[in-house]
């Protein structure tokens, strides 16, 4: 069987042709169902890329069909896509497509949402023998990426890295307050990160109320005006600031009643405003953890290195399994020898009984299963070295030689020309 | 053969303490070697202690090498009851050379090894083996507290690698290190009452003294901690403080006794 693999990406294309090709599940699984047509088709489409993998048993030529349906899809901007579409057959399509799984070709080394992505292009494609193999394995080679090495663990954006640093103060975030001073973009997307990772957002503090409260509606919090700052500290664990302000909104001498009423318990400042709206002599104080846009995006290029280092172990992972499919899909060539012999073993078997009947008639009952399951395992020990040596041999690049000779040596065939 | 079985406990707990030493670099091979010497030791003194209670004629760890041959085995026999977590796995840093140090003094002075020792009564090693354990859980909760002040300075220097080594939050190691405190309290405070079922005027000596001392400020601490919000990095040097006592007063005064 081959497979192809025609697709664009962020590698090469700009969003404006992109989002050409971009398809949603249904679309894309209309899409695979069309281009499968008697062979197998799977649409993977996300925002960085759309790609189609195509396998078919018979030499048809997948990546025209796949190529033409792209360039279809891109309607008027099919001519700027052509030059920009890349295609990889075999071995070279099912190594990028376990990278892509592993999320080693996103932007990001090791996002999650890509993996999901391609476990749904999986569930609504058109998939046979095939494709239902390569993306499973690819599913489980981007899982052991992630499991065996720390490529996924660290914050790779802000938000992220707030929300990380704020559990690495508490732990778990469970039930935690977060206060918002200012109704800021930035601010937003942070207590969104915090909201999913368990904190309660307590309250949004902003010098207009009204903004104050929209945010607020939205997080399912409280407005309070930023006179009020001081009380909620003192109740909050966490506080993202993000004001306009030109000075500090929370100094020192403002915290220090709030930081009393706590009794010792930290809390975690992150200050994503410039100017900063938190006085950094707070980090002097017992307790209390102050980061700063800088710090936050230092933390954030520090993770994503990591990433990229861990990205180095991810590849060997990723490199063994597309070996492994490498090997069973080579395997492939030499099933139908191997099942052709099989068969004819278990024909002569089953001959040669039929024959002995007369004799095999009078034995008793027992007896006769035994000479049954005797002469079965006789078939199945005989076959199995063989088997085993001409899957090896596929491997290696020889199998469809070892088919070729076990075909000839055994007549396997012979008999259906004949006739 | 109890001396054979020092060997290996010694081997495991040093390569437990460098392979540690290792995961500062990241989560990976080493922590996992660091584990697994810490078993492999464990396992090994576990024997060893087993061999001295047989052969021994009597209580084989009345000596301060010997007791501190059982120190080292609570210590690590707590640590490893949730300490080889990989999210843990630092806190090995600070117990593991520890342990390998007090039990190569342990060894030298000969508490590793079988000898006939005077039969003591009952109350006295159920008196002995409070004492340690609680000593030991105390070492425990120091080892946490050490973890926090590191981790909570790191924080402080806003140390931009600071989410790639796994260490415990510093809120989790606050409240570890207080139960542990407590858990140790407790168990010193059953030591010393055993202890005053034998204790005959004119005993009272500077070890005593110091280990009343210990216990007092340990309590107050554990107090202050609720009643004033004595926690976090204040409660750690505390912590840190004690031990750093015990490591020095203690043993002064047992050789001066």
């Amino acid at each position: 069987m081959k497979l192809a693999l025609v697709g664009v990406s962020h590698h090469q294309a700009p969003v404006e042709l992109r989002e050409r090709v971009a398809v949603d599940l249904d679309a894309a699984s209309r899409l695979a169902s069309s281009l499968a047509n008697g062979c197998e088709a799977v649409v993977l489409s996300t925002c960085n890329r759309t790609e189609l993998y195509l396998a078919c048993e018979h030499e048809a030529p997948l990546d025209e069909r796949g190529g033409q349906a792209l360039v279809e899809l891109a309607g008027d901007e099919g001519a700027a896509l052509a030059p920009v579409l890349y295609r990889l057959g075999d071995d070279s399509a099912a190594l990028h497509l376990f990278r892509v799984s592993a999320g080693l070709d996103s932007l990001v080394p090791g996002e999650g949402e890509i993996l999901g992505q391609v476990r749904d292009a999986f569930e609504v494609g058109a998939t046979g023998p095939l494709l239902d193999r390569l993306f499973r394995q690819a599913l489980y080679a981007g899982r052991r990426a992630r499991v065996e090495t720390a490529i996924g663990e660290s914050p790779a954006s802000v938000p992220a890295a707030a929300a990380a640093l704020a559990q690495q103060v508490f732990g778990s975030l469970d039930g935690r307050g977060v206060l918002l001073v200012g109704a800021g973009k930035m601010s937003e997307l942070t207590a969104r990160n915090l909201r999913s990772r368990g904190a309660t957002i307590a309250a949004v503090a902003n010098r207009t109320l009204e903004h104050g409260e929209e945010l607020a509606r939205q997080v399912g919090a409280r407005a309070i005006g930023l006179e009020s700052l001081a009380g909620a500290l003192a109740v909050t664990d966490v506080v993202v600031a993000s004001t306009s302000a030109p000075g500090f909104v929370v100094d020192v001498a403002g915290a220090a009643a709030a930081l009393r009423a706590r009794r010792g318990r930290p809390i975690l400042f992150v200050d994503l405003a410039v100017p900063r709206d938190v006085d950094p002599a707070l980090s002097g104080v017992d307790g209390c953890f102050v980061y700063d846009i800088d710090d936050l995006e230092a933390v954030v290029e520090a993770s994503l290195a990591g990433r990229r280092a861990e990205a180095v172990r991810a590849e060997r992972i990723v490199a063994s399994e597309a070996e492994r499919f490498r090997e069973w899909q080579a395997s492939l060539a030499v099933v139908p020898a191997i099942a052709s012999l099989r068969a004819r073993a278990e024909e002569i078997r089953a001959t040669e009984l039929a024959k002995a009947e007369a004799r095999l008639g009078r034995l008793p009952e027992g007896d006769r299963k035994l000479v049954e399951a005797v002469t079965s395992q006789i078939v199945a020990k005989l076959l199995h070295l063989p088997t085993i040596r001409m899957k090896e041999a596929a491997a290696a690049a020889d199998g469809v030689v070892y088919a070729d000779v076990v075909r000839h040596l055994f007549g396997l065939g012979e008999e259906e020309q004949q006739s | 053969m109890a001396e054979l079985l020092v060997w290996p406990a010694l081997i495991a707990y040093g390569e437990a303490a460098f392979a540690y030493a290792g995961e500062l670099r990241g989560p990976g091979l080493a922590g996992r070697l660091g584990t697994w010497g810490v078993r492999i030791g464990w396992l090994a003194q576990t024997a060893l202690l087993v061999v001295q209670a047989i052969d021994s004629d009597g209580f084989p760890w009345g000596t301060w090498a010997g007791a501190l041959n059982l120190f080292v085995w609570l210590v690590v026999g707590a640590y490893l009851i949730w300490g080889c977590r990989p999210r843990y796995r630092l806190l090995g840093l600070a117990v593991m050379p520890v342990a390998a140090a007090l039990l190569v003094a342990a060894w030298a002075g000969g508490g590793t090894g079988v000898a006939a020792r005077d039969e003591p009564g009952g109350l006295l090693v159920v008196h002995v083996g409070l004492m340690l354990a609680g000593f030991a859980g105390l070492t425990l909760a120091t080892g946490m507290a050490a973890l926090y002040l590191w981790q909570e300075r790191r924080l402080k220097r806003r140390d931009a690698g600071l989410l790639r080594l796994r260490v415990p939050p510093l809120d989790v190691l606050d409240r570890l290190s207080a139960r542990a405190a407590l858990v140790a309290l407790v168990v010193l405070s059953c030591g010393m009452v055993v202890g005053l079922a034998s204790f005959e005027r004119g005993d009272f000596d500077a070890a005593m003294a110091v280990t009343l001392g210990i216990w007092a400020v340990v309590a107050t601490g554990l107090v202050l901690r609720r009643e004033v919000g004595l926690r976090g990095r204040r409660f750690a040097v505390l912590l840190v403080a004690v031990l750093a006592l015990v490591a020095v007063v203690l043993p002064l005064t047992h050789f001066a006794s």
